[in-house]
């Protein structure tokens, strides 16, 4: 072993060693069904607030944004405000939400329609944008775990060479993730969430001020210098080197790249609000005052760390140099971790170079850790919860037993993430991620949007809504250039299957464009289409959301 | 409560602000992308140093997003939480006079 995976490892099992302090020492509250699914109810605004920040900021957001930002510019700042403006989405939403729901994302038209059908579409929709995002995260743990530890150099750890490393990480953050579950439940993952959140945004903001430091304080010489190293010129500071490109003498080709950025655009700000585990999130403080102000809190602290992303990609661009990530990971995901290391040995020489490369490594996995955590929670809940209690048990499970059923859905879920993620490493990270986003975006929100504000909202409509989003999403994904038919300048494939199989029909790579509007009309067509009408409780609805009575 | 002229204040202020909040930061979040996908030339514009437009509308993007939340914020507490505190206490009260309790501040 060298000292760097050493570092690594050790500065990992410290983290994970104090968040499960915390987490036992937060206890598991009665063990009663408010306390797995939503932590007793009892957090702070400035609590929840950094929790979601950590919810919101995955192994994507750390290493993603800030490498696209190194290899293509100004384009990966498209991502970072994107995500970031969808907040204000979510901000008038979350007191509705708290107000209305009690665990799961199906709690909102559930209080309307009380129906197992409905109960069983939103479970199916949480389920599957839960696991998409899950598998994004486990096969970048894997991903990024070989590069960390220096496999890529043809270093071994303990015996083992790349390949088993990269199974060992999947299986001991999967199998920890599982521990920190089924003890703490939401509790527990609120206190892994707020550690993670105060440790990446620390170690972010060190980093950034070393750039910062590095280039006298001067932001436009620190981008002149990016602009310089990336070989690009002044094309790296403007659009167009990644999204909407410009295709010289074909006029459709150009349009379709633009109509790609805007579907992009699209699917990023619309699908942060349907994301089932941030939506849980409002269940954890007591009222929706709270909620609203912890929203108001995340915005604060995830808008300060997307801004010192931009310093940190930048900073890679013009410290580590494009042609050095790409020859890493032609995705640049190691841009943060390899401007770690440059930081480390300009500041302290070699042996600075591995401690920060080492902690930056740990603070990753911690990282990947608590989102997957969230995740498992977000849809062991709603297996439970509405699969379970509502649609098997028709509303009347024990609450023990539903908090048990709770428990195992949360191994259940661990391990077939584990076994999809062994066996599915080479699938793409963003790809996931992007599918995740946009399915949440066309399933989700209509059905919550709708329940919240249409009275002539029914059953058929959720389900018409669920089902003909989640669908539309995957058929367009399966019949566009990422899964086939996409080939680079040079003759290479660039799509998921092999060369040969071309069934690529839809030009977009993100639906979001063309699914949003399908879910919507889904979910319209589909309640026209019934007679199904709840005006009663649609104003009981109206009341309890706005007001806050009788709310849980 | 439903036809309560101050739960239809309530609610009609509600979908006001939301409505504001949404035109606002769609208007200004879709404007910033469709300028970065149609007027390639003038983000290119150099203002100081390396410093162009594009790079300067994307950091008002985090500006404007940061002052939108905020307002958005005081205003929902001015209007909304108040008007909707006192609903739900007098609810409460009124339920509880009902059963026959006292009601616990």
């Amino acid at each position: 072993m060298t000292t760097g995976q050493i570092w690594t490892i050790g500065l990992f099992a410290l983290f994970s060693g104090v968040t499960l302090a915390v987490t036992v020492r937060a206890g598991r509250g009665g063990g009663g069904a408010a306390d797995f699914y939503a932590g007793g109810r009892g957090y702070g605004r400035t609590q929840n607030g950094l929790a979601l920040t950590g919810d919101y900021l995955s192994a994507a957001s750390f290493l993603g944004i800030a490498g696209t930002i190194a290899l293509n510019g100004y384009d990966g700042l498209l991502y970072s405000v994107g995500f970031l403006a969808a907040w204000l989405l979510v901000l008038p939403l979350s007191q509705l939400v708290r107000n209305t729901g009690r665990f799961t994302m199906a709690d909102i038209p559930g209080f309307r329609m009380r129906r197992a059908r409905v109960r069983l579409a939103c479970a199916v929709s949480t389920v599957t944008v839960s696991v998409c995002y899950l598998l994004a995260q486990m096969v970048g743990a894997g991903a990024l775990v070989t590069l960390m530890l220096g496999f890529d150099q043809g270093e071994s750890l303990l015996g083992m060479d790349a390949a088993a490393a990269r199974t060992a990480a999947i299986v001991t953050v999967g199998v920890l993730m599982i521990a920190y579950v089924m003890y703490g439940g939401m509790r527990a993952a609120t206190w892994l969430q707020i550690v993670k959140a105060l440790l990446l945004l620390a170690g972010t903001a060190l980093m950034a001020a070393a750039v910062l430091a590095v280039f006298g304080f001067d932001v436009s010489g620190l981008l002149g210098a990016a602009a310089e190293a990336s070989g690009k010129g002044r094309a790296f500071l403007e659009p167009g080197l990644r999204f909407g490109q410009d295709v010289p003498g074909d006029p459709v080709r150009t349009i379709v790249n633009k109509l790609d950025l805007l579907s992009l655009g699209l699917g990023l700000v619309l699908g942060t609000a349907a994301l089932p585990h941030i939506l849980v999130r409002f269940y954890t403080v007591p009222d929706s005052r709270t909620a609203r102000g912890s929203v108001n809190r995340a915005i604060a602290l995830v808008g300060g760390f997307y801004l010192m992303t931009l310093v940190l990609g930048f900073g890679a661009a013009a410290l580590v140099g494009p042609e050095r990530i790409a020859a890493q990971d032609p995705s640049g995901n190691t841009a943060v971790p390899q401007l770690a290391r440059e930081l480390g040995t300009i500041l302290a020489g070699p042996v600075g170079g591995s401690i920060m490369l080492a902690f930056v490594c740990a603070v990753a996995l911690v990282t990947i850790l608590a989102v997957i955590a969230s995740l498992t929670l977000a849809s062991s809940s709603s297996l439970a919860h509405d699969f379970f209690g509502h649609v098997l048990m028709r509303g009347r499970p024990k609450e023990s037993q539903e908090v048990g059923v709770a428990r195992f859905s949360a191994a259940l879920i661990g391990a077939l993430a584990i076994l999809l993620a062994v066996f599915a490493q080479d699938l793409n990270v963003a790809f996931l991620v992007g599918l995740a986003f946009a399915t949440a975006a066309a399933a989700n929100l209509p059905v919550i949007v709708l329940s919240m504000f249409w009275s002539r909202f029914n059953g058929r409509g959720v389900e018409a809504g669920v089902y003909g989003g989640l669908l539309s999403s995957l058929l367009l994904v399966t019949l566009s250039p990422v899964m086939s038919g996409k080939v680079g300048a040079s003759g290479e494939n660039l799509s998921l299957l092999p060369a040969w199989i071309d069934i690529q029909v839809f030009p977009l790579e993100n639906p979001g464009l063309v699914s949003i509007p399908i879910g919507f009309a889904c979910a319209v067509v589909g309640a026209l289409s019934s007679p199904e009408r709840n005006s009663v409780r649609y104003r009981e609805l109206q009341v309890r959301s706005l007001t806050g009575t009788g709310a849980h | 409560m439903g036809s309560d002229p101050r739960f239809v204040k309530l609610r009609k202020r509600f979908i006001r602000q939301f409505a504001v909040l949404a035109v606002l930061f769609l208007g200004l979040y879709l404007g910033y992308i469709f300028l970065t996908a149609f007027a390639r030339d003038f983000m290119a514009v150099r203002v100081a140093g390396s410093i162009n437009v594009a790079l300067i509308l994307g950091v008002l993007q985090f500006a404007s997003t940061f002052l939108l939340a905020w307002g958005y914020g005081r205003c929902a507490a001015r209007g909304l939480d108040p008007l909707a505190a006192e609903l739900r206490i007098e609810k409460a009260e009124e339920s509880a006079a009902r059963h026959g309790r006292v009601v616990r501040p």
